[in-house]
């Protein structure tokens, strides 16, 4: 009698506790939806090394990583908005022009030569400008059923026309002081150190609390040297990055920004009916529809906050630049589509995590910086990312379909 | 050593096939003789499928333990290929034939008649057009498969299984969606096939077929195989107890729950075909249902008994015409979110398509329909949701190994069962059973029957429609006729014989 090859026999072993997929790595079960971004974050610090040792030193430097931090910003706001776009099966592919659009309309407010507002109102009009073109781009999808990919596709082309006319291809600079301190102020150190301390605590309470529920769903609940890790590493983690960017100034707003809102994010996505429905519309359409769920009304919230998280990227953009050009935030949109990709969203719809799309915008960032420190010529940064793109992602299905 | 005369056409001995976590086969042995047809039975999950599968060329030689013989002689296949060149076809449940390309195209996919990379379309279109007409079928090679039927459709998928001069043929549940006079043709074909020295192994739920058919039959239970028998040395109450493991009672539970007022009524429901605007789907039915009342409609696929109930739920694609009455109020229904609202719940067919989101967990699947009520209006409480389903996997009896597992995974009974709790979670008063046993094994069907005549008892309005004879005939208080969008018939339980109902489901009579 033959026996059945090894492969079979290991899968045998990693007996499922909860019946979700599950894989053993130095004794320790991870589930596997959440393993790409693991896997992400594994590529992710292979990646730092790698730039730490070529630019001798400095990639990871105070400094360099305040400003790696800084422009993951822009990017990862947007991958926020992409990841909920893409979990529903949709895509956005204007998302670069209208932060284009919407930094010039907020320069533009804020400039004596033009509207000449103050501070709150010319931001809320950059919001605004991108709440309302995804409003547009949403009510076309969902109520005209033209497929998503046209109709941003043409925003793409149509919203970058707009800002071109406006600003006559010239520049428009940013006055106002509070706005250009958005790109540039800090944290106060011990205020970073709050912050950090109080998500040590929140984690920690979080995962105990998760942890004895497992128990009433009738789980197996984690081992204590699990939930020890999972209470640690992300705190350490956290704690690592807040002391490198405390010893150049302190936590930059970008960042703060970036966390609200992903935060915010993700509380949405796990944790609401309207979360869960995204997942229900992207995973079975015809599912969710006959299980009562309005599929138009959720992929237009879903094209607004798009929209919206474009304005509040273009400001964050624009403030760093220090004024807004016609040609700002060109193929955006690839690089947060990009991230949500490697950080496990699936292109088909229903499956992605913010958490994942973070890491993916922190990964994109990261190529971007280390090869600029590098002084890699543009095309050749290009070819890289794009080849890494591919590869990454390429890796990543081949083990899927092993398993 | 076997000399190659006196061995069988196949011999599978002592396959072991694994799983993360589950022993699908284990050593489980089959053999077939040429000219005969064997059948396998055995509930969901017994191992059929994954038997044939590593038949077929699915699972290569190396994934499986145990060994393949074909006239004595050892086979490794490193897919299908493989195993189609041995001459081994097989026709799964699922249909795999693509849409948007003509039953000639179907036929020969992959294997196209080319000269330089360029397709001989003349011979292609000749030579299948001789294989249905071997067959005896009636499709035009040049019909576009999206176009067929779905009874056609399967018989076309098992023309392009002999198109490749099998020796031993395969067919997992052919009938589930063929009409009574497509299975006689599909009958025939597998009487010529026997007389060709053809080996068949027919594979389904229906024993009736089965016993009609077969030489032997081979029963698995839980990747074992329990007993091989030709099949006049066993019966089929015998058959139904080998599988399920013990003696099984009664199939439909007695009816007769008390009939309370009407609660639902349709009048004068129409429905126009989306793509042809003049062909009327559903033409005028009108019917109402009591509470505590199990209303099954027969009648043939095509009938348009699930667009009715699609229409009436506000999901059907066409123009609706008519009106809905609850509790002798007009309510108008314009889309699902609506139906539910007014306690309207409908368990749909082909559960993987339309009831199930098949990569999320039982949990996420279970309170889809009701998620405002049972978890919270914006934030979700994962607690109250567990809780809320796993009472209601207990009670429908849900084999998983947590309220965590993925849809996917379960077998066909159990993502039914998962369908059904995700509309009772709902809380409905009527509840609309599409096909509610379709691929589901004996045991799980029993326990489905019993769960339908639990709830018409606590006073739900149940309206069912099967295309299965006996499963309308033993669970139904009344029983509607419809064919070709009318209703031809109405049949109280006293009244309704398989004759009567059939004759207005063909069109042949009227009541």
């Amino acid at each position: 009698m033959k026996e059945p090859n090894v492969a079979s026999d290991a899968e045998t072993k990693t007996l499922p506790t909860d019946g979700s997929r599950q894989v053993e790595i130095f004794g320790i079960k991870l589930p596997t939806t959440a393993l790409r971004a693991y896997t992400m974050v594994i590529a992710l610090v292979v990646v730092w090394v790698l730039f730490q040792y070529a630019t001798g030193g400095i990639f990871l430097e105070a400094r360099n990583f305040s400003n790696l931090m800084r422009q993951t910003a822009v990017t990862g706001v947007l991958s926020v908005g992409m990841l909920m776009v893409i979990v529903t099966g949709q895509i956005d592919l204007s998302v670069g022009s209208v932060v284009g659009l919407a930094g010039g309309i907020a320069a533009a407010a804020g400039s004596q030569a033009w509207l000449g507002w103050s501070l709150i109102p010319s931001l809320a009009a950059g919001v605004l400008v991108g709440l309302v073109i995804g409003a547009a781009h949403g009510l076309l999808i969902a109520y005209a059923n033209i497929p998503a990919f046209i109709v941003t596709l043409g925003g793409l082309l149509v919203w970058r026309g707009v800002i071109k006319g406006i600003s006559k291809g010239n520049t428009i600079p940013i006055e106002l002081s509070g706005f250009k301190a958005i790109g540039q102020c800090y944290l106060h150190p011990i205020a970073g150190y709050a912050m950090a301390g109080v998500f040590v605590a929140a984690m920690t309470w979080l995962t105990i609390r998760r942890n004895r529920g497992r128990q009433r769903y009738g789980v197996a609940t984690h081992s204590v040297m699990l939930v020890a890790l999972k209470i640690l590493v992300p705190s350490i983690i956290v704690l690592a990055f807040t002391y490198v960017l405390n010893s150049y100034t302190g936590v930059p707003a970008p960042v703060i920004i970036l966390l609200a809102v992903a935060l915010l994010g993700a509380f949405i996505t796990q944790n609401t009916t309207f979360g869960r429905y995204l997942y229900a519309i992207g995973g079975n359409p015809d599912a969710a529809r006959l299980s009562g769920i309005s599929i138009r009304r959720h992929l237009l919230a879903v094209f607004c906050i798009m929209g919206a998280l474009a304005g509040v990227a273009a400001i964050i953009y624009t403030a760093r630049v220090g004024s807004a050009s016609p040609d700002a935030g060109v193929l955006l949109e690839l690089d947060a589509i990009a991230a949500c990709v490697i950080g496990g969203a699936s292109l088909m719809g229903g499956r992605g995590t913010v958490f994942g799309a973070c890491v993916g915008a922190l990964f994109m960032a990261s190529l971007d910086n280390g090869m600029s420190l590098k002084n890699l010529p543009d095309f050749t940064q290009d070819i890289i990312k794009g080849a890494i793109l591919v590869g990454a992602v390429g890796l990543d299905m081949l083990g899927r379909r092993r398993s | 050593m076997e000399n190659g005369k006196t061995s069988p056409l196949l011999e599978m001995r002592e396959i072991i096939k694994t799983f993360p976590g589950v022993r699908a086969l284990d050593g489980v042995s089959f053999d077939l003789r040429a000219g005969e047809v064997h059948s396998l039975v055995g509930e969901n999950g017994a191992g059929k499928s994954t038997l044939m599968k590593i038949l077929g060329g699915v699972y290569p030689h190396g994934e499986y333990g145990g060994e393949i013989r074909i006239d004595g002689v050892e086979q490794s296949f490193a897919g299908v290929r493989d195993s189609e060149a041995a001459g081994v076809a097989v026709v799964f449940q699922e249909l795999s034939l693509v849409q948007e390309m003509t039953v000639g195209e179907n036929i020969f996919l992959g294997r196209e008649p080319r000269s330089f990379g360029v397709i001989r379309w003349h011979e292609l279109y000749g030579r299948a057009r001789k294989l249905l007409d071997d067959l005896h079928l009636s499709i035009d090679p040049h019909t576009m498969v999206r176009q067929l039927g779905i009874g056609q459709q399967q018989l076309v998928e098992i023309a392009k299984a002999l198109s490749h001069d099998a020796r031993i043929l395969v067919l997992d549940e052919p009938t589930a969606a063929l009409t009574g006079s497509e299975a006689e043709t599909l009958f025939a074909i597998l009487d010529r096939l026997r007389e060709r020295g053809v080996g068949m192994v027919y594979i389904s739920h229906k024993l009736d077929e089965v016993f009609r058919l077969s030489d032997r039959i081979t029963v698995l239970r839980d990747g074992k195989t329990i007993g091989t028998h030709a099949r006049g040395e066993i019966s089929e109450a015998r058959v139904i107890a080998l599988m399920v493991g013990r003696e099984v009672g009664q199939l439909f539970p007695a009816g007769g729950s008390e009939l309370g007022e009407v609660l639902f009524e349709a009048r004068n429901i129409t429905v126009i075909d989306p793509v042809l605007n003049i062909k009327k789907l559903v033409d005028n039915v009108s019917f109402e249902v009591r509470s505590g009342e199990v209303l099954g409609i027969a009648g043939l696929m095509g009938a348009g008994r699930s667009d009715l109930l699609m229409a009436i739920f506000g999901a059907h694609g066409g123009r609706v015409y008519g009106e809905v009455r609850i509790h002798g109020q007009r309510v108008p229904l314009n889309n699902p979110a609506d139906a539910i609202k007014h306690g309207l719940a409908f368990v749909t067919e082909d559960r993987k398509r339309f009831g199930l989101v098949l990569d999320q967990t039982i949990l996420n699947n279970i309170t889809l329909a009701s998620l405002r009520r049972v978890s919270g209006r914006f934030v979700t409480h994962i607690d109250a949701e567990a809780a809320a389903v796993r009472q209601a996997a207990r009670e429908l009896n849900i084999k998983a190994p947590s309220i965590f597992a993925i849809a996917g995974t379960l077998s066909g009974g159990n993502q039914q069962k998962v369908v059904l709790a995700k509309w009772l979670l709902a809380k409905p008063a009527i509840l609309f059973l599409d096909e509610p046993t379709r691929g589901i094994d004996i045991g799980a069907k029993q326990e489905i029957y019993a769960q339908i005549s639990e709830l018409s008892r606590t006073g739900l309005a149940i309206v069912l429609v099967s295309s299965e004879l006996p499963e309308v005939l033993g669970l139904s208080d009344r029983v509607l006729v419809l064919h070709e969008g009318k209703l031809t018939g109405e049949f109280s339980r006293a009244t309704a014989t398989p004759e009567a109902v059939m004759a207005c489901a063909t069109g042949q009579a009227s009541r």
